[in-house]
């Protein structure tokens, strides 16, 4: 950590924003400001450039053939299962599974352990901040088998009361499924201290990683979570692809989620065999394409590092904090000491979606809405926030035009 | 932003400050709610239906400025129609918002709420617009419920 923050000064981060043709477009007339990095990151062009070599000379289908193109594209994607393991510290490539995302990755923890090993009474730790990818699928095997959840509850800063989620365990509790970070207020979670309380009782962890794992360091050792679930289009990588991290006895254990083509050894109208995992998991064509500029992604982040990248959203952050808080009439929702660089807020009197409007037709990109965390929009009191969400290619000058954005939408309406 | 400036016309936002209509019609024959599950916005409608006539009509409920100020000039304008004069309102609005009806080419009876004609260029922002006039409909037509999304959504194909 220390070499990393040593390295933070020689990293020119306006120099970065180059590397990412959509930060040059015009809206509305304006530079564009994208602040809407929560829901979906931009790509540079070396991902996209991989993407184009992909399909001009190396596309085929996978894991099948013997001709040359089809070696060369499992070779790519193979080699992108690496990739992902080594960026987030796993301790085997066939504990990578790749989905279409993080709510795939989730669903197939849902279908592939919790049906197998969560029953009628056994209970489900969530956290009241989860994304409702966190929410649903565990509701669903609760109507399905008759399980419980139990919720852990926040404090006014949107901080997990961690005594109220100790007291959650007993006997019954069976499986903990937390976000790593918060997608509507920022919260970084204890997930390690957490993890480990969970594993005391014997109870198996999910971690949902899709904000965490675009903006800081993973390690899969350190934090010792059963799974971990996130997203390539939210670290600079496409759609249609996304990482669930399981430990192998884990992955090992678990029925299938979808059955077909891959995750077979031999079928015959009596009886099927299940490939080893990662195969297993992962039936059917897989995204090939988005494996592996997935793979060109990390390529790419690190080249940055995740620490210099952490340390330098942490500053936006602070100077984002410093300046909207200042605003009268502008509540920052989410205030948690430990955050990530998402700052939601409310502007008295003015609807978030007017916000959204009125911010767009100055070029500025932010989100607004409940944020697929309807329970964190219930829990604040609000139908919705406007949620600005930063990535290692904004500025504070950018900020700043954020603090002008929001000084017009008070003005619109005073 | 001349055009963003066109749909929050000072109208609009007075509206929004100082909703009319603003509440319940004790003793209504007609209730409809409407919401829109993306952004929360939520409309309770209820109205008096004498001799095919509304007679009296109030909204409450919560949303962006022009949803509220939709609704509340909304309220104003049907007053005292026919229920026919207001479905053919219903339709009118409904095409403004979704750029099927150019109020300024085509014959219409939008009058006053021409001021909501830019929201057709913002894609998000059309159902926002339309829900209170949804709401309306499905008063008049005896539907408790309607949603922005799914079959019955106002904005059809457009938004």
């Amino acid at each position: 950590m220390r070499v990393e923050q040593l390295n933070t000064a020689t990293i020119n981060f306006d120099q970065i924003r180059s590397d990412f043709p959509i930060l040059g477009l015009q809206v509305s007339g304006k530079p564009l400001v994208y602040l809407d990095n929560a829901a979906s990151s931009q790509m540079p062009k070396s991902v996209i450039d991989r993407i184009v070599r992909y399909q001009n000379e190396e596309h085929s289908n996978i894991h099948r053939a013997v001709h040359y193109l089809s070696e060369l594209a499992t070779r790519e994607f193979e080699a992108a299962r690496v990739k992902v393991q080594r960026f987030m510290n796993a301790a085997e490539s066939r504990e990578i599974i790749f989905t279409r995302g993080t709510t795939e990755a989730i669903n197939l923890v849902m279908h592939g352990y919790g049906r197998a090993f969560i029953g009628k009474g056994d209970e489900i730790i969530l956290s009241s901040l989860e994304h409702h990818a966190n929410i649903v699928p565990w509701q669903m095997l609760a109507e399905e088998n008759g399980a419980v959840l139990r919720v852990i509850p926040v404090n006014d800063a949107g901080e997990l009361l961690i005594d109220r989620f100790e007291a959650l365990f007993n006997e019954r509790t069976k499986f903990l499924a937390l976000s790593h970070v918060s997608n509507a207020l920022g919260t970084i979670n204890p997930v390690k201290e957490m993890t480990a309380f969970a594993h005391g009782h014997g109870v198996p962890v999910l971690l949902d990683g899709a904000q965490a794992a675009p903006h800081q360091i993973l390690d899969m050792q350190d934090l010792d979570c059963d799974f971990y679930a996130f997203s390539g289009h939210k670290m600079c990588g496409p759609t249609g692809i996304g990482v669930l991290y399981g430990k192998a006895h884990m992955l090992e254990k678990m029925q299938p989620f979808m059955g077909g083509g891959d995750m077979i050894l031999s079928v015959t109208f009596e009886k099927t065999t299940y490939n080893v995992i990662p195969a297993k998991f992962e039936a059917g064509t897989p995204p090939i394409m988005a494996a592996i500029a997935l793979g060109a992604a990390i390529d790419y982040l690190n080249g940055i590092g995740m620490g210099n990248i952490a340390a330098y959203e942490h500053e936006l952050l602070g100077y984002a904090t410093a300046r909207i808080s200042a605003m009268p009439g502008v509540r920052i929702i989410g205030t948690a000491r430990n955050k990530a660089a998402v700052i939601s807020f409310e502007i008295k009197g003015v609807h978030p979606h007017d916000v959204g409007t009125i911010l767009n037709s100055e070029g500025i990109a932010i989100r607004t809405g409940h944020h697929c965390a309807q329970p964190v929009m219930q829990r604040f009191c609000v139908p919705a926030t406007a949620r600005a969400s930063f990535a290692f290619y904004n500025t504070k000058q950018e900020i700043d035009k954020l603090v002008a954005g929001i000084r017009k939408v008070q003005e619109m309406f005073s | 932003m001349t055009d963003l400036r066109q749909l929050y016309q000072e109208v609009i936002l007075d509206h929004n400050r100082k909703p009319r209509n603003f509440g319940s019609i004790l003793g209504a024959n007609r209730h409809a709610e409407g919401h829109n599950p993306l952004c929360g916005d939520h409309i309770k409608l209820s109205m008096s239906i004498l001799n095919d006539k509304i007679d009296s009509i109030a909204f409450e409920g919560e949303g962006c400025a022009i949803c509220k100020a939709s609704a509340s000039m909304m309220t104003g304008v049907v007053k005292g129609k026919a229920v026919q004069e207001a479905d053919m309102l219903v339709e009118e609005f409904r095409g403004m918002a979704t750029g099927t009806l150019d109020p300024d080419h085509q014959d219409n009876h939008l009058g006053k709420l021409k001021v909501f004609a830019g929201v057709k260029d913002l894609p998000s922002r059309v159902k926002c617009a339309i829900l209170p006039w949804h709401t309306l409909h499905a008063a008049l037509h005896s539907e408790f419920s309607v949603s922005t999304e799914g079959d019955a959504d106002p904005a059809g194909d457009h938004a």
